[in-house]
Parts: C-alpha cells; sequence; structure tokens
C-alpha cells in the first residue's frame, strides 16, 4: 500500500506519521510537500499534525484552502482512505470534509500527556483490528481539541456511528467526550490523539499500531483480485 | 480603495472559555456587574475598489476568515478618497 504524508508549512509530526506506516508497517509512503502534491497514484492520504501556517486564522483554515485540498477532496470522494491527526482533523474540519470545528482548550492551556480513549466503532477501515468497546491509550498534544458542533449534528454523528474514539475523562471539553470521527461514508478519519506517537515499544505504548494495521488489512482486502 | 472592518464573533450556543477567564480577572480587579465577556475578532481589509464589495467580503467570510460552524461577522465599509 502506498501512502502520501501531506507536509504543510508547520507541520511538525509529518515525519511520525512517516515512520508508523514505513518504518513499523513496512508499507510504501512519501513526504509530498503540499504545493508539490499528485495524489492519484496513491492508496492513502496521511494529513499529519503541527501547527499548519502558524495556526494563524485558525488552527487549519489556511491549510484548508491550499491548492493540494482540491485534490485531497477528489482523492476522498473516490472512496480512497484518509487519516488527519490532530492539526491533520482540524484541516479536515476547516474543508467541511468532517462536521463541527475546534475550539481552544476548556481550560485554555495546552495540554500534552496520554488518554484513555474508549473505542466507539471498530467496524471502520480505521479501527477494525480493535476489539469491539476496547479502551486504548493515547497520547494527545493541543491547545485546540476541544471539538464543538450543534445537537443537530450530534445526532447525526450517533446515528451513522461516526463517532469512533471518546475520551473517557474528556480533557478538553469535547462535545460528548469526542475524540475521533468519520465522515459519513467512512473512509476519512479525523481524530486529536497521536496513534503515530504510540507505535512501538520504544516509545512506551503501542496502542496506535493497530489503526495503521487496520487501514493496510483493509486495503489489501479489497485489493486481493489477483493475489 | 475603501476599507472594510470585519467583526468576527463566535456564536452564542458556542463557550468562550477565553471570554470567561477575562470576565472572572475584571471581577477580581473589582468590577462589579460585569455579567460577561466575549472574545472575537477585528480585521481590517483594504480593497482596490467599491464595486461589489459586499459580494466579495460576504464570500472570503464564508470561505476563510470565518468558520460558520462556530462563527458569525458583520462588516462595516468605508470608502476611502
Amino acid at each position: 500500500m502506498k501512502f502520501a504524508v501531506i507536509v504543510f508549512p508547520g507541520s511538525n509530526c509529518d515525519e511520525d506519521m512517516y515512520h508508523a506506516v514505513s518504518g513499523v508497517l513496512g508499507e510504501e509512503a512519501e513526504m509530498v510537500w503540499f504545493k508539490e502534491a499528485e495524489l492519484e497514484a496513491y492508496d492513502g492520504v496521511l494529513l499529519p499534525g503541527g501547527f499548519s501556517y502558524g495556526d494563524y486564522l485558525r488552527s487549519g483554515a489556511i491549510a484548508s484552502v491550499s491548492k493540494v485540498i482540491d485534490q485531497v477532496k477528489t482523492f476522498i470522494a473516490s472512496g480512497k482512505p484518509v487519516l488527519g491527526v490532530c492539526n491533520g482533523f482540524q484541516v479536515l474540519l476547516e474543508m467541511e470534509e468532517l462536521p463541527g470545528a475546534m475550539l481552544r482548550n476548556r481550560d485554555l492551556t495546552f495540554m500534552c500527556h496520554e488518554e484513555s480513549l474508549d473505542i466507539r466503532n471498530n467496524r471502520t477501515m480505521f479501527t477494525s483490528q480493535y476489539g469491539t468497546g476496547e479502551t486504548i491509550s493515547l497520547p494527545i498534544a493541543h491547545g485546540e481539541g476541544n471539538y464543538y458542533c450543534d445537537k443537530e449534528t450530534l445526532e447525526t454523528l450517533k446515528a451513522n456511528d461516526q463517532i469512533v474514539f471518546t475520551y473517557r475523562n474528556n480533557p478538553n471539553g469535547s462535545t460528548a467526550d469526542i475524540a475521533g470521527i468519520t465522515n459519513e461514508q467512512g473512509n476519512v478519519l479525523g481524530m486529536m490523539p497521536h496513534p503515530e506517537r504510540a507505535v512501538e515499544e520504544l516509545l512506551g505504548n503501542e496502542d496506535g499500531v493497530r489503526l495503521f494495521e487496520s487501514i493496510v488489512k483493509n486495503w489489501r482486502e479489497t485489493h486481493a483480485v489477483g493475489n | 480603495m475603501c476599507k472594510v472592518n470585519i467583526y468576527i464573533t463566535l456564536k452564542e450556543a458556542v463557550l468562550d472559555p477565553q471570554g470567561k477567564a477575562i470576565s472572572q480577572s475584571l471581577k477580581d480587579l473589582d468590577y462589579d456587574g460585569v455579567n460577561d465577556v466575549r472574545v472575537g475578532k477585528y480585521m481590517q481589509v483594504e480593497l482596490e475598489n467599491r464595486e461589489n464589495a459586499e459580494q466579495k467580503i460576504e464570500e472570503m467570510c464564508r470561505r476563510l476568515l470565518a468558520n460558520p460552524v462556530i462563527e458569525d461577522y458583520t462588516y462595516t465599509i468605508e470608502e476611502v478618497v
């Protein structure tokens, strides 16, 4: 499987994302500068964490209208998997590929620690390797991770099973403890916690590996013809 | 040329933790009767000409300057000679 990690000015988890799929899983991956991206040849797109454009205006806002975004939209429409972590999630919200918006953390502080997460939906292409109702631990690192959506949107998210991760001990004030959601089609996942920072024993936590394994396994299964 | 003043505010339904902290701080300074503080953004945009300014600004606000999920915007246009 071939991944593109899109690098924006100010991305800082791009190397980690690359390492997760390339170094740990041994899949093909490339770091792609946002201005030079040609996404057609890739099977998966990873939008990394960081502070694209210095978080100016709103987190992810300026990246969400950059030239590469039309290609990301086409990629999403084709049904291929797109994962946005942290700033990547914020970009997907600003692109309106995922519903809702991010507000500053309830306590106004930047938070950097591990959080317990409940897997609320393990029937997605991103979470199939986790157990039903399993609790995992992943690092968070954000100042604007307070997920907001109106009641109507929340009902839709629930009805469509789009809520994938929730916080056990809501650290930032997110609506309905939401830590990660998919789009309605299920091929776009946005999440604030960092699975790419929890992919090997050396990092003290391996709970994030199965997320990347899920993507690869599901891709293999749908592309198994002739194998 | 014209100058556009854009005011972006959080929607009423959206909590504003920053405004809350400021409100508390004003109370600590013994300002009684401060019911609430809401923090927003103010932007000045200079346009080359007045023609279709409303339409342009509306579009800019919707596409980039404000996030309609959480924010409202208003603006005033001043013609500069």
